[in-house]
């Protein structure tokens, strides 16, 4: 139990630490909600009035602390720019598509890399080891928003296999909508499915080198279930906690990803939002991508624990 | 789904009317079948800050809810003023008072008849005239001088408490009835279009408005604005056919899509210009403006940033409005690299000087021609520095704060001189530039109330000229708008004031069937 309350005492510690730095940071970044929502309409005394509304006329403190009152409560407020929705409305109508993305990334990742990883140091220097290296060097050098625009340009615009923006809502059909999400999902995937190859594959190549391995071998194994039954299992650990610090890293990807493939995902609210400086939607994101990232460390070292029980830290 | 097929004489008339574009090469007038019905999509790149027409504030915003809403009056794609709401108005001899007579029987796209009541509230509420203040509504602040809104036997009277004959142009605003409370989530308005459903960041969907009081208006049954995450995605999706209509392109991307869509141009009615910051040395020296204006080769600007298009401008007035534009002061400061050394040598700075260029970096056009300018500076050995910043900084530390040196952005305005002009008198809030002259104010305030038009443009010409003698900025030009249309539309118009207006737009082709909705 102790190592649960541990657990949770230091997620609250960074939940807080990242609730202060992201409001200090909005803090210090020019323009505010009113004057951004005014524009060139903006003069002192319709910009007063806004702020008032917002909440801007309190001192800093006071705003936090009552931010954080709402906060801890689940209530986030309501949005400043989408005047009508409050931010809790906004977050639930794009998470899903966020989810989606990141969720099918992480399945791409897993269902591709790790196979490949494999494959390849059956054979190394072979062919398939080979085209598999030089094209993982290649995913790996290239942003994923620039894979996004070529996968739109090849995919999109010149083989037409979907229509580029034409996002559909999962709500009205979800076939149409798994499909488009498949482009996108593969677009975030791609560098992180070499990095996991690359990754797997100098783990299966210590792993090679063991006695256990001969031993294995010694006995009469093929090489098949050398390494699906012996190395597979033992270069995995590693790998699981490679694919949860990658998480963190999908949800990035999700959010660039997200302006290139025009989803109206949490990444292109968080985006908007600061561009229109809508603190409490900013906020909000803020927190909820921090709480997915230590969430899925944790369940990483749950999972730990379930591969090798030795694993009690 | 009903179709009807008009053929030449219908549209001929139609079109000539409106000089809108409609094919290829616009020549073709009166040519295109026109179609009834069918479902289009254009592109958007700014979300929408609200659905309330009178909370709206972005320029973006208000050019969708154009096809909702209505005004007493519109503007024409001349600049004219064209009855809407009101069927006439009539201004008094002593520009005091203004007589709406308002059309019968106009209905709102809830069904209700508009009435004296609801343009009354409708106007009180922007002006700031209604008992309940709400804050986040804009107000109209040239409507500061209204004293009463009144009900008269066929329509509204709105007195004033001091002449102004431009007030006019601000009637524009939209009407919405008096007692609906949904505003901003399902708003009502007169327009021909009327509203179906808003998704954030995602989609604005209006549908045809078959009670629209001009018969046969609008062609189309259903128009969705597509929020774009940014120029470059909306782009992607009108390569691959997602989107019909997509306006604001830049010149590579209008080159790019030759043969495969329409492109049209039009006059985007912004002032554009490198905006010098009056209070801040060296610019507080007439001589280095000058020296500046004459550093810079619009032509060139327009060529390479514009592909050739746009109209060189030499002063805060856009051309399209020409009753009050002096169009000989284009040539107060032609290029010639020789004068401007002279006049820096003379200012002080024989051997130039350092200055940045703040531009806000969503506006790629502005961005590229500081690029040009850059260079341009260069040659009579100023050199300067583009800085980048976001939209809401540029807001933010420029406009409001006053915190720059120099800035390119297009001043847009409503249709009213005294609009264009409102950034430069000395008590101005918008008066970024810190351009303080009292024989300027004094002219200004003469112009504003001037009741005879001829006396009236005379001033306005006089004001431009100040801002030219001054050499307040070093002005560029009324930039072109490029818009890709899909090849089977028509009808698309270019007005002089922000706006995608849908109701003109038709089918050439029979429309294809919607699968989805």
């Amino acid at each position: 139990m102790n190592w649960y309350l541990k657990k949770l005492i230091s997620f609250i510690i960074t939940i807080l630490s990242v609730a202060i730095l992201s409001f200090v940071m909005f803090q210090v970044i020019p323009g505010n909600a009113a004057i951004a929502r005014l524009g060139t309409e903006a003069t002192p005394e319709a910009v007063e009035a806004l702020n008032k509304e917002y909440g801007y006329d309190k001192s800093l403190p006071v705003r936090f602390v009552n931010w954080l009152g709402g906060a801890v409560r689940g209530d986030f407020g309501k949005s400043m720019r989408y005047e009508t929705m409050t931010v809790a409305e906004l977050i639930k109508g794009r998470l899903p598509v966020t989810l989606t993305l990141a969720g099918m990334s992480v399945i791409l990742i897993i269902l591709i890399a790790i196979p490949l990883g494999i494959l390849t140091t059956r054979d190394p220097g072979g062919t398939a080891d080979r085209i598999t290296d030089g094209s993982m060097v290649a995913v790996m050098a290239i942003p994923s928003f620039v894979q996004g625009i070529l996968i739109t340009f090849v995919f999109g615009i010149v083989l037409k296999m979907f229509v580029p923006g034409g996002y559909v809502d999962p709500s009205k059909n979800l076939s149409g909508f798994i499909g488009f999400m498949l482009f996108p999902a593969i677009s975030v995937a791609l560098p992180k499915v070499a990095m996991t190859v690359r990754f797997m594959k100098t783990r299966v190549k210590a792993e090679l080198g063991k006695d256990y391995v001969r031993t294995a071998r010694a006995k009469g194994n093929t090489t098949r279930r050398v390494m699906w039954g012996h190395v597979f299992k033992n270069s995995l650990m590693p790998v699981i906690t490679f694919v949860g610090l990658i998480v963190a890293e999908v949800m990035a990807g999700s959010i660039m990803i997200e302006q290139v493939f025009n989803l109206p995902g949490m990444g292109r609210l968080l985006v908007t939002s600061i561009a229109n400086r809508d603190f409490n939607v900013v906020q909000a994101i803020v927190i909820y991508i921090a709480t997915a990232v230590i969430f899925v460390n944790m369940i990483v070292d749950i999972l730990y624990k379930i591969v090798d029980p030795r694993n009690i830290t | 789904m009903k179709r009807k097929v008009f053929f030449m004489m219908l549209l001929a008339a139609m079109t000539a009317l409106c000089a809108c574009t409609s094919g290829t090469n616009g020549g073709n007038n009166g040519s295109d079948k026109v179609y009834y019905g069918g479902n289009i999509t254009i592109g958007i790149t700014q979300d929408l800050d609200s659905l309330d027409p009178h909370k709206a504030v972005a320029a973006g915003t208000k050019e969708v809810l154009y096809n909702i809403f209505e005004g007493l009056i519109k503007v024409t794609k001349d600049g004219e003023f064209a009855p809407a709401v009101a069927e006439s108005y009539t201004i008094s001899e002593d520009g005091k008072e203004y007589d709406f007579v308002l059309r019968k029987n106009v209905r709102f796209h809830n069904g209700k008849t508009v009435t004296a009541e609801d343009v009354i509230y409708s106007l009180k509420r922007v002006a700031g005239m209604l008992e309940t203040e709400e804050p986040d509504v804009s107000k109209i602040a040239a409507f500061s001088i209204i004293s009463d809104i009144t009900k008269t036997d066929n329509g509204v009277k709105v007195t004033l408490t001091e002449p102004n004959t431009e007030l006019i142009g601000y009637f524009t605003s939209s009407i919405i009835p008096c007692d609906y409370a949904d505003q901003a989530t399902a708003p009502v308005g007169t327009g021909p279009f009327k509203f179906v459903s808003y998704s954030a960041l995602q989609n604005i969907i209006v549908a045809k408005n078959e009670d629209y009081y001009i018969k046969g208006v609008p062609y189309l049954d259903q128009v969705t604005f597509k929020i774009c995450a940014n120029t470059d995605a909306a782009f992607m999706e009108l390569m691959g056919g997602g989107i019909d209509i997509l306006p604001y392109l830049t010149n590579d991307q209008a080159n790019q899509l030759k043969g495969k869509m329409d492109v049209v141009d039009g006059t985007m009615n912004l002032v554009q210009a490198l905006f010098l910051n009056n209070a801040v040395a060296p610019f507080d020296n007439l001589k280095v403006r000058q020296a500046i204006c004459y550093a810079i080769n619009r032509q060139e600007i327009i060529n390479l940033v514009a592909g050739g298009k746009g109209v060189i401008i030499g002063t805060n007035m856009f051309p399209s409005f020409s009753k009050y534009y002096d169009e000989t002061l284009v040539d107060a400061y032609p290029y010639n690299v020789d004068k401007a050394k002279e006049l820096l040598k003379e200012a002080g700075y024989p051997d130039g000087f350092s200055f940045t260029i703040t531009i806000p970096s969503n506006y790629e056009f502005h961005v590229r021609t500081g690029e040009v300018i850059v260079e341009q500076l260069k040659k009579v050995g100023i050199k300067a520095e583009i800085k980048l910043v976001e939209w809401a900084s540029w807001i933010s530390d420029v406009y409001v704060g006053r915190d720059y040196e120099t800035t390119i952005i297009g001043l847009d305005s409503k249709m009213a001189p005294s609009d264009v002009l409102r950034f430069y008198p000395t008590t101005a809030s918008k008066n970024f530039v810190n351009y303080f002259n009292n024989d300027f104010d004094a002219l200004f305030e003469k112009a504003q109330k001037a009741v005879n038009e001829d006396e009236k443009a005379g001033y306005y010409k006089q004001l431009e000229k100040k801002l030219t003698e001054d050499a307040v900025s070093a002005y560029l030009q009324s930039p072109a708008q490029l818009v890709a249309i899909n090849k089977d539309l028509g009808g698309y118009c270019f007005y002089p004031i922000y706006v995608q207006d849908m109701s003109t737009i038709y089918f050439k082709t029979e429309p294809p069937k919607q699968n989805d909705q």
